[in-house]
């Protein structure tokens, strides 16, 4: 009788496209070394892609000859690593006390309404991507929003829609 | 520094809080108007006097003084030049607020941390020399590592991140622990609503928490430190970076430092939006590139922390407070404060308040005259009926409690805590049963997921709150929450799933009506 192999590892086609990859790759060789290397990874990783694809994981596991699961773990850990290609603009909204102090619970209402989307989700023109935080330290001139990493204070529904208006402008 | 020719500084904000609402656009109207105008100015971007409601809080250096001008928006620029504000006879405007020094608001803080703090160019090593920066580790430098800890622990500073426990104490333990590797970390994981003071000196004057940490260093026989700072401060990382960069240059960081062949490297490492790092132990964890699970104590951070070696692991105000200790002797710190709380604590007022900012004074002011006479009442105008300190796991306070001294026992007494220092007001339009609600929300969405009284206590706590809200059995669900509250309190492995009964409790033992009745219509 013939001898059947089964595999034991079906090796899956990853869905990263050959510049993906190369930015994966890039990152892991540069930071594998420092001690620590996964958050620095991470974080290099969501710098040149703007989120940290599914199929990057198993890429990083072996790079870092972690476990799948350990990188996993870690990924979802972390509320500012996104698993999911986000819209061009990442707008993040203070939803912590000092902002609720000054109308942060309705900044928040008029967010999720005008942009169509709820908290994680992005605009149906992929423009904007809407994300809760906890705390931006601005917690004198609140309410407070991040758009791609920049601060904006005394945040009205009014100035929030201008503030889109101004992302949209400049995709 | 005095000036050179006829060229007037204007300083302008480089602050976060500041630009978030228009710092550089006004620097840069600034800039363009003076061009224009043909008039020599050089724009200095400082760090923020804390004035925070005043930003963009503009300065002018007349003859050796510094005069404000707030808040000015870019639109304001041309009629400050109109009035000749960069001469030394300029006409009165309406945003002028005279010396800045002599600004009440300023003038009665004692600012010892943040002395230097949107007075110098947070970027420039030369100017953190000539504004007293690092006379600290010139006098660490010919002292014992034993003698530096004895004068910290003498000092009587004591942990600024909120649990307040004494500096010097730490330091021992990891002076006296064997190994030949030891770290230095220091916890910029500012996530408490409610506190910027970590964000505002970083960013306004990042050379005295280097100096602070490489102190540490030399104190405990540490050779490598990491700044573990939140990804929510990206001007922070900037200002770190830029400033440890300086520092290497001029062998105040590496393998020798001036000269002395004593070694200490720093790097910054950023978190990735989760409260809990702010945890010490999970803080590690993350460190090694781990999730960031609560760790069981002991074995201490000072004796097995980050990599398993001794760890030295403070706050950023904590080792901001060092340099100035070590160079002013420990009995100048000591002198200033109240009870067992020496020295002096940076508050931050912040929330529904008209003059917000940061207000660093002795231990011993009551909150009342924090809120009133620095904070000048609530910023709608309606009256302050809450006031969270401490974070999201610190006590709500009622009225009746605003007479409390800002010490941390005094706090302790009425199961409050002073924390990190943050203030956040509420008027009377807050519905407490929605701020207790949160905050066991808050606890379910940041659970690091190790223990079980905080992991699943936190979501029970949002349905019960719920149920309670909505008249179902309204006597039975509070007890369920008391009970629960209980279970957090005493079963919890750290301070999150330990606190979040504060802010649930305090709510429901001084705002019980609100639970009762909707708040708004």
């Amino acid at each position: 009788m013939p001898r059947r192999v089964i595999p034991l590892k079906v090796e899956r086609p990853s869905s990263l496209s050959a510049e993906q990859q190369s930015a994966v790759l890039a990152a892991c060789t540069n930071l594998k070394n420092t001690p620590g290397a996964l958050l620095p990874i991470l974080h290099a990783v969501q710098q040149a892609l703007k989120f940290v694809p599914k199929d990057a994981v198993p890429l990083i596991a072996r790079e870092l000859n972690l476990s799948i699961a350990e990188v996993h773990g870690v990924v979802t850990f972390y509320h500012y690593f996104l698993q999911e290609r986000p819209g061009r603009h990442v707008v993040h909204l203070c939803r912590a006390e000092a902002c609720q102090a000054v109308g942060a619970v309705q900044l928040e209402a008029h967010a999720k309404s005008s942009l169509g989307v709820d908290f994680h989700g992005t605009t149906a023109d992929g423009a904007i991507t809407l994300e809760p935080v906890y705390c931006l330290g601005n917690c004198a001139l609140g309410p407070s929003v991040m758009i791609d990493e920049r601060l904006q204070g005394r945040v009205s529904p009014q100035r929030f829609d201008a503030l889109m208006a101004k992302a949209r402008e400049r995709s | 520094m005095t000036n050179s020719g006829d060229v007037v500084r204007v300083y302008v904000p480089l602050d976060a809080a500041a630009r978030a609402v228009g710092a550089d656009e006004t620097a840069q109207a600034i800039g363009e108007e003076a061009a224009r105008r043909g008039i020599q100015i050089e724009v200095i971007r400082n760090g923020s006097r804390g004035m925070l409601w005043l930003e963009p809080l503009i300065e002018v250096e007349l003859s050796d003084t510094r005069v404000a001008y707030g808040p000015v928006s870019a639109q304001n620029v041309p009629s400050l030049f109109e009035a000749g504000f960069t001469t030394s006879t300029p006409k009165r405007h309406d945003l002028a607020l005279g010396v800045t020094e002599q600004i009440a608001y300023l003038k009665r803080q004692a600012r010892l941390t943040f002395a230097r703090v949107g007075v110098t160019d947070p970027r420039s090593l030369d100017d953190y020399l000539e504004h007293e920066g690092y006379r600290g580790l010139a006098a660490a430098m010919s002292m014992a590592p034993a003698d530096i800890v004895a004068r910290v622990t003498e000092s009587g500073l004591r942990g600024r991140g909120g649990a307040a426990f004494p500096a010097g104490i730490k330091w021992k333990t990891v002076l006296g622990a064997p190994g030949t590797q030891k770290y230095v970390v220091c916890n910029a994981d500012e996530g408490d609503s409610g506190t910027f003071s970590d964000r505002m000196l970083m960013e306004g004057d990042p050379f005295v928490l280097i100096e602070g940490m490489t102190i540490a260093g030399l104190a405990t026989g540490a050779t490598h430190g990491f700044i573990y700072l939140r990804w929510e401060y990206p001007e922070a990382k900037l200002a770190l970076q830029s400033a440890i960069d300086a520092a290497y240059a001029r062998r105040y960081l590496g393998d020798d430092i001036l000269g002395s062949g004593k070694r200490f490297d720093l790097e910054v490492r950023m978190g990735a939006g989760a409260y809990i790092c702010g945890e010490e132990t999970s803080l590690l964890e993350s460190l090694e590139g781990k999730r960031g699970q609560v760790r069981f104590k002991p074995p201490l951070p000072a004796l097995e922390g980050l990599f398993g070696k001794p760890t030295v692991i403070n706050n950023v105000i904590t080792f901001a407070s060092v340099p100035i200790i070590l160079d002013r002797g420990a009995q100048y710190y000591q002198n200033l404060g109240f009870g067992r709380s020496r020295g002096t604590l940076p508050m931050q007022l912040a929330g529904n308040i008209r003059n917000g900012g940061l207000v660093e004074i002795a231990f011993g002011m009551t909150l009342r005259e924090l809120l009133y006479e620095f904070g000048g009442g609530s910023l709608s105008g309606r009256p302050i009926r809450a006031v969270q300190v401490g974070g999201p796991l610190g006590a709500y306070l009622p009225e009746s409690q605003f007479d409390t001294p800002l010490d941390y026992e005094a706090f302790a007494a009425i199961k409050a805590m002073l924390g990190h220092g943050g203030i956040v007001a509420f008027d009377d339009t807050v519905d407490m049963a929605a701020q207790a609600r949160y905050a066991m929300e808050f606890c379910a969405i940041e659970s690091c997921g190790k223990c079980t009284p905080c992991r699943i206590g936190s979501t029970r706590g949002v349905e019960v709150i719920d149920r309670w809200v909505a008249g179902e059995d309204a006597a039975k669900q509070q007890t369920i929450l008391r009970d629960l509250c209980e279970t957090m309190t005493y079963g919890s492995l750290c301070a999150l799933g330990g606190l979040t009964p504060y802010p649930v409790l305090s709510a429901m033992n001084h705002f019980a009506e609100d639970f009762v009745r909707p708040v708004r219509a």
